[in-house]
């Protein structure tokens, strides 16, 4: 089962803005499988939510996608569709909701707050599948049941507001979820709730992968939610892929100074006594992005000519772990 | 060093909100924020305050401040030049307080004024307080205390606009400290920084208590953070106090049911852990209508009979303090 669900190829992406043009997405290549969870990582500013609102070209109007950008999305039975290439809204109906879903940081953000749970719920599945009100209603109903809502048929009617942080992350999980996407993606899903509420979460959306077999891209500052949940990783920083692999991988051997950095600044609680170590230096403006590789500027193992001048390419570490680092080409060489 | 008068003391604080009457007759309801508090702050320590929010560990905190209402209770402030009882303080007293006592906020950038330089706005409380006479005074009070921030005098001239989120909270840290306080107030101060820059707040935090002699009420609902910089914690939850202990000792041997639920909580970065996390049902009720008994009881895997009923009160024991009708007996073996 060679095929993919969802292929990103080349992926870039600039906003024009009255100051010129600013790079938000560099070049990025990814792709998911159907059952994969790949968690997508990096700081504020890193690009990884741009990134994903490109999957359903949700991005403002003045975002310009490079020329060679491509995302691929291959459903069964059907010729591979590239998003890049749809436009309108009728065109992308099969990217909003249809075969892919969205699943956003604040659930409050992203309820209408003057229409009820419900009605925002079979609003979508008459878009988007053959049910009547009546079914549409009873399966939004079942949907919120199996989501862990208790009185499911009384929520159904209330409103965003009246539902506790948790209860609406779980609705909006609910409703991105009955359309039965092919891909999730997952915003930052956890990063509003309380500890107790997110491992809940966590474990819903574990159950709910395995239900539906559906690939999920989960993007999160967290590198503990990625461990818990994700089969692969991707880091991101300043718009660029700079290691990716399995998690296990990538977590326990981390090959590229930045996501060394990450792990090391993490307070550890296995040992209490660690120093805090902060990686040098605040991200860049994405005004001023560095030439060459774009973490040189606050690299600890900055090699000097080769990180200032040349972007580095990606590099396997092994079969299933690859850096864009010059330190692993360097060692290579040698 | 037990026998030296805590800088803070409370004694059966309350915080109690009214909320409009729904009924006709009998009393209106009314929100009970915290409820029946007893804390004692060092001079000069790292005490953590940590809960789920709901939990009222901000209200708690600008309670000591004199910033929220107090219902009932005590708050004895004693620095060894003064002592106040802080909820009937006079007007005199209470602005001499307010240079002692500080808060720092959360969010660095809607604490910040966008039309003052940071010069000014570090500048503001000395001004405001009448603490320095002259502008050179001021000008030379400022310089030291952004000095000690890592700000520079090129930073000073600057508007808060330009910088990062790891440098506005900087700015927040020394126009906090400029008056030069005995008692600080973190209210998740590092909550809204990314992980590479919230070590280095972090570290700048304890330099500066360690320098400066200050006494830090550090909030936040990171219980990892908190193992690493506090020296004692005190667990919130539904305005009580579930457990207060010495950091090491909470850590290494937790008492309280929630405690270890919540540290269970934090996603561990080691893959291999998965569906190890105990998982706590439901969420935190609410405070106008709290369950009668031991607070936790609607959550709590090992709730008794007696939990419904008895509201356990903090029993200290070789300086640990906990509220839980069976914690002996719930400590796991060896």
């Amino acid at each position: 089962m060679s095929k993919k669900l969802m292929e990103v190829k080349n992926l870039s992406l600039q906003f024009k803005t009255d100051e010129g043009l600013i790079t938000a997405v560099d070049n990025v290549s990814f792709s998911i499988a159907p059952g994969e969870v790949l968690g997508l990582v990096g700081e504020s500013g890193s690009g990884k939510s741009v990134t994903a609102k490109s999957l359903m070209k949700l991005n403002p109007g003045n975002a310009v996608y490079g020329d060679d950008s491509q995302i691929i999305l291959n459903l069964d039975g059907q010729e591979p569709i590239d998003i890049m290439k749809l436009h309108g809204s009728k065109e992308l109906k099969v990217a909003r909701g249809g075969s892919i879903s969205m699943i956003f940081q604040e659930p409050m953000a992203s309820f209408a707050p003057a229409i009820t749970i419900g009605a925002q719920m079979v609003e979508q599945l008459l878009i988007h599948t053959d049910y009547n009100k009546v079914k549409a209603k009873k399966y939004s109903i079942e949907m919120l049941d199996r989501v862990g809502i208790s009185d499911a048929d009384k929520r159904f009617d209330q409103f965003a507001f009246e539902l506790s942080g948790g209860m609406r992350q779980r609705a909006m999980i609910a409703m991105a979820l009955s359309t039965k996407p092919k891909l999730l993606i997952a915003d930052e899903p956890t990063t509003a709730l309380d500890v107790t509420i997110q491992l809940q979460v966590i474990d819903l959306m574990k159950d709910l992968v395995k239900e539906f077999g559906m690939g999920i891209l989960f993007i999160t500052h967290d590198l503990g939610v990625i461990a818990q949940t994700a089969d692969n990783i991707a880091v991101m920083y300043l718009g660029k892929l700079i290691e990716k692999g399995s998690v296990r991988d990538v977590l326990r051997n981390p090959s590229h100074p930045y996501t060394q950095g990450l792990i090391d600044a993490l307070p550890r609680l296995d040992n209490l006594d660690a120093p805090l170590k902060a990686i040098d230096g605040d991200i860049p403006s994405p005004l001023e992005r560095p030439p060459g590789c774009v973490f040189h500027t606050r690299c600890p193992a900055d090699l000097g000519d080769v990180c200032h001048t040349q972007i580095p390419q990606f590099s396997a570490v092994n079969a299933n772990h690859e850096t864009a680092c010059h330190l692993l080409t360097k060692e290579a060489a040698s | 060093m037990s026998k030296k008068t805590p800088l803070i003391k409370t004694q059966g604080l309350s915080v109690h909100y009214p909320l409009r009457a729904t009924k006709l007759f009998g009393a209106p309801p009314v929100v009970r924020a915290v409820d029946g508090i007893d804390i004692e702050i060092a001079a000069g320590s790292f005490f953590g305050l940590v809960g789920e929010s709901g939990s009222g560990k901000t209200t708690l905190g600008r309670a000591l401040l004199r910033a929220a209402p107090i219902t009932t209770g005590t708050i004895e402030y004693d620095d060894g030049e003064v002592s106040y009882n802080i909820e009937n303080v006079g007007k005199a007293d209470l602005k001499d307080y307010r240079k002692r006592a500080q808060l720092i906020f959360q969010d660095p950038y809607a604490a910040l004024s966008p039309r003052m330089t940071v010069r000014d706005i570090i500048a503001e409380p000395l001004e405001v307080m009448g603490i320095t006479k002259t502008r050179e005074e001021t000008d030379a009070r400022v310089r030291e205390i952004a000095a000690k921030c890592r700000l520079s005098l090129e930073h000073l001239r600057r508007f808060p606009h330009a910088f990062s989120g790891g440098q506005r909270q900087r700015i927040s840290i020394a126009r906090a400290l400029v008056s030069n306080p005995k008692f600080v107030v973190a209210d998740e101060s590092v909550a809204a920084l990314d992980v590479s820059i919230q070590a280095d707040v972090l570290n700048l935090l304890k330099d500066i208590q360690h320098e400066m002699g200050l006494a830090f009420l550090f909030i936040s609902h990171d219980l990892s953070v908190v193992a690493h910089v506090c020296d004692h914690v005190a667990v919130m939850y539904l305005g009580r106090l579930v457990e207060s202990a010495p950091t090491r000792q909470l850590f290494a041997a937790p008492r309280h049911p929630y405690t270890r639920a919540l540290l269970s909580a934090i996603p561990s970065l080691d893959p291999d852990d998965r569906g190890k996390a105990q998982k706590l049902d439901g969420e935190i009720p609410s405070p106008t209508n709290p369950p009668p008994g031991c607070k936790f009881h609607t959550r709590c895997p090992y709730v008794k009979d007696k939990c419904r009923i008895d509201e356990p009160s903090l029993v200290v024991e070789k300086g640990h303090g906990v509220s839980c009708h069976f914690w002996k007996e719930l400590m796991p073996k060896g």
